[in-house]
């Protein structure tokens, strides 16, 4: 086991170093001097000159390149235009705002998409499984941009349910004492009901929308999945047996049904971790998408940078652990590794 | 006769083709609906801007903020503008970022992939190492760094949507280009002296075409959304200029204050289109590879 952890590991190498290159690249393609860019509009010729040469700029690009994956190994990632902070703060201190969106968005996905997948595989041809088409075709067919707003006007402005789609928490509530960083954990642990109540109100509506949007892949590919096992002959072989449909169901069928599911998130993954700049920026959420995206507005390119590197190695280091959790599904992963 | 033999020939064949495409739409209504609704479209972007009852640009303050009425269908933003108006003349834009993005992409990722899987080696080492690394990344993540890096425009918003589909375009055409590589008919091509290259554009490319047309219009509802994601963050298209992700950007600070109608139809527009090309390609893909059908 440890060493198919390790064989793993190492195939991962490869992809940082491309990952890495590419960011890389990214900035040295910036059409016109780099130095005159991040000299700002107000720069004389002896600035940019100075300039030039605390960037690294008059070397050559190998050398550039060594400098830029020496600054990344001291986690240096250079300093926001717009607030003087480094990005490696400003990063560090929004990223539990977004992995908490993320994460209760992958959630609510998937607890509505897996039984829906399972009852319109085992329902095939009946209302529930026209449903889940329905479903499939129009999740991905919605810009998520979209969807929240739909749901911000019926749920803010028609029905007055939600509250103000503007951030966390509401402004007559203090954010809860750092642990995790996410405040409904953060709230439960300093024992604050009310504060977890308000912070999980502001948490629905962009989670769900997320959702929404991640739903159709897991729902579509769990009654594909639970399709082709449940017409296999072990579930025959189970139902013969004389167990309860439920078991034949669950234990039997979903167990194994699971594993392209999984697989399947690593897909999901890659959307979520798009759309969910645009939730954040429709939800005016503090987490890093809106970060990236208001550096973006203002050219202020090393928080980019920063951003475009931190979500692929998040990527990265996410299907990783899917491919350890396949293996502790699936034991044959693990034999044959 | 010659003649008449290479003229009558790809007429039937296009024929058979004709009835079969009746055949299948006349399968499946929804696919004749989505074919509908894609004229619908193409319309609109090929006539949209001489249709419209409306200027576009031309704001008229009196009437700003008015929810639909018989005169003002979808009714008007901010700056009193036409929403139809200029949910109609966008169509064209954003017709033409998809269709340019897909098409660059075809030739892109269908020429290296296909390269990729009939010379292997090294070609193929280099184009899967560099799919492996765009596919590394959270795609729309990396549209939005390669749009920061390259500027803020309309062509590289199109530049970034064929790049993050890069992947998918070779790895369907390698795998393809693969299978083929030691079928019969290319043999033959070779034993009768014909360079690699020839093979590879008059043999393996023409086989490969239809199954990548289909991954066209299965990624063209994408491509629209992806540009339309990128524009509704700020970044390619400009503010007067009509495009849908731009509207809805627009209109989202009036969905507080209930003025639905601005984001909304531009909105519904976009999701309309996407609608279309997923089911067009569903119906295209149950023409060109009836085995994969769902």
């Amino acid at each position: 086991m440890l060493t198919n952890i390790l064989r793993r590991l190492v195939t991962v190498i490869p992809t940082l170093i491309g990952v890495i290159i590419v960011t890389f690249l990214l900035t040295r393609v910036l059409p016109g001097d780099p130095a005159v860019y991040f000299a700002g509009p107000a720069a004389t010729p002896e600035s940019i000159a100075d300039i030039r040469k605390s960037l690294g700029l008059d070397q050559s690009l190998p050398q550039q390149f060594l400098r830029y994956v020496d600054d990344l190994a001291h986690g240096n990632l250079g300093n926001s235009l717009a607030t003087g902070r480094p990005v490696v703060t400003e990063i560090v201190s929004r990223l539990p705002a977004s992995a908490e969106l993320t994460l209760f968005g992958l959630i609510i996905s998937m607890v509505i998409a897996i039984p829906l997948g399972i009852l319109a595989a085992v329902k095939q041809g009946s209302w529930i499984d026209h449903t889940c088409r329905i479903v499939a075709t129009a999740g991905v067919s919605l810009p998520v941009f979209f969807t929240g707003l739909l749901l911000v006007y019926v749920f803010y402005f028609l029905l007055g349910w939600a509250p103000a789609p503007l951030g966390r928490l509401d402004v007559f509530f203090t954010e809860p004492p750092h642990v995790t960083g996410f405040y409904l954990i953060d709230s439960l642990i300093a024992g604050e009901g009310e504060t977890f109540m308000a912070s999980l109100k502001q948490l629905i509506l962009p989670g769900l929308t997320l959702g929404i949007f991640s739903l159709a892949p897991i729902a579509r590919i769990t009654r594909a999945s639970m399709l082709a096992v449940l017409s296999s002959d072990f579930v025959r072989t189970a139902r013969a047996s004389g167990l309860s449909s439920y078991t034949v169901v669950i234990t039997y069928a979903f167990r194994n049904a699971m594993l392209p599911v999984i697989t399947t998130l690593g897909m999901v993954f890659s959307f979520l971790l798009g759309a969910n700049v645009l939730v954040e920026k429709v939800f005016a959420w503090p987490g890093i998408g809106s970060f990236a995206v208001e550096a973006l507005i203002a050219s202020d390119f090393a928080p980019v940078q920063g951003f475009v590197l931190t979500m692929a190695v998040m990527y990265v280091a996410l299907n990783l652990m899917i491919d350890f959790v396949y293996g502790v599904v699936d034991p044959r992963v693990r034999l044959e590794g | 006769m010659t003649d008449i033999a290479a003229t009558v020939r790809p007429a039937s064949g296009s024929a058979a083709m004709l009835r079969h495409a009746r055949y299948v739409i006349g399968e499946n209504p929804v696919t004749g609906l989505a074919f509908g609704l894609f004229v619908l479209i193409v319309v609109a972007a090929v006539i949209g801007p001489w249709i419209v009852p409306f200027d576009p640009l031309a704001s008229d303050t009196v009437v700003a903020l008015k929810p639909p009425t018989l005169v003002h269908w979808f009714g008007t933003d901010q700056l009193g503008r036409d929403v139809f108006s200029r949910v109609v003349v966008a169509t064209r834009l954003d017709f033409i970022i998809a269709v340019a993005s897909v098409a660059l992409v075809f030739l892109m990722g269908g020429l290296a992939g296909v390269a990729a899987g009939y010379f292997g080696g090294w070609t193929d080492r280099i184009v899967s190492r560099i799919a492996d690394t765009i596919m590394a990344f959270p795609l729309f993540v990396l549209a939005m760094g390669i749009v920061a890096a390259l500027g803020n425009t309309v062509q590289n918003i199109i530049l970034a949507t064929a790049i993050i589909n890069f992947p998918l375009y070779a790895r369907i055409a390698r795998a393809e280009a693969n299978i083929r590589r030691e079928a019969g008919y290319v043999e033959a091509a070779r034993l009768s002296g014909n360079t690699e290259w020839r093979i590879l554009t008059f043999h393996i490319l023409p086989n490969v075409f239809p199954l990548m047309v289909v991954q066209m219009s299965l990624t063209m509802g994408y491509a629209i959304l992806n540009a339309a994601g990128l524009s509704f963050i700020g970044l390619g298209v400009r503010a007067p200029t009509p495009e849908w992700g731009i509207m809805v950007a627009e209109g989202a600070a009036n969905i507080i204050s209930g003025e639905w109608w601005i984001a909304f139809f531009p909105g519904a527009a976009l999701m309309v289109a996407v609608f279309c090309f997923n089911l067009l390609g569903d119906g295209l893909r149950d023409m060109v590879d009836p085995r994969r059908r769902t």
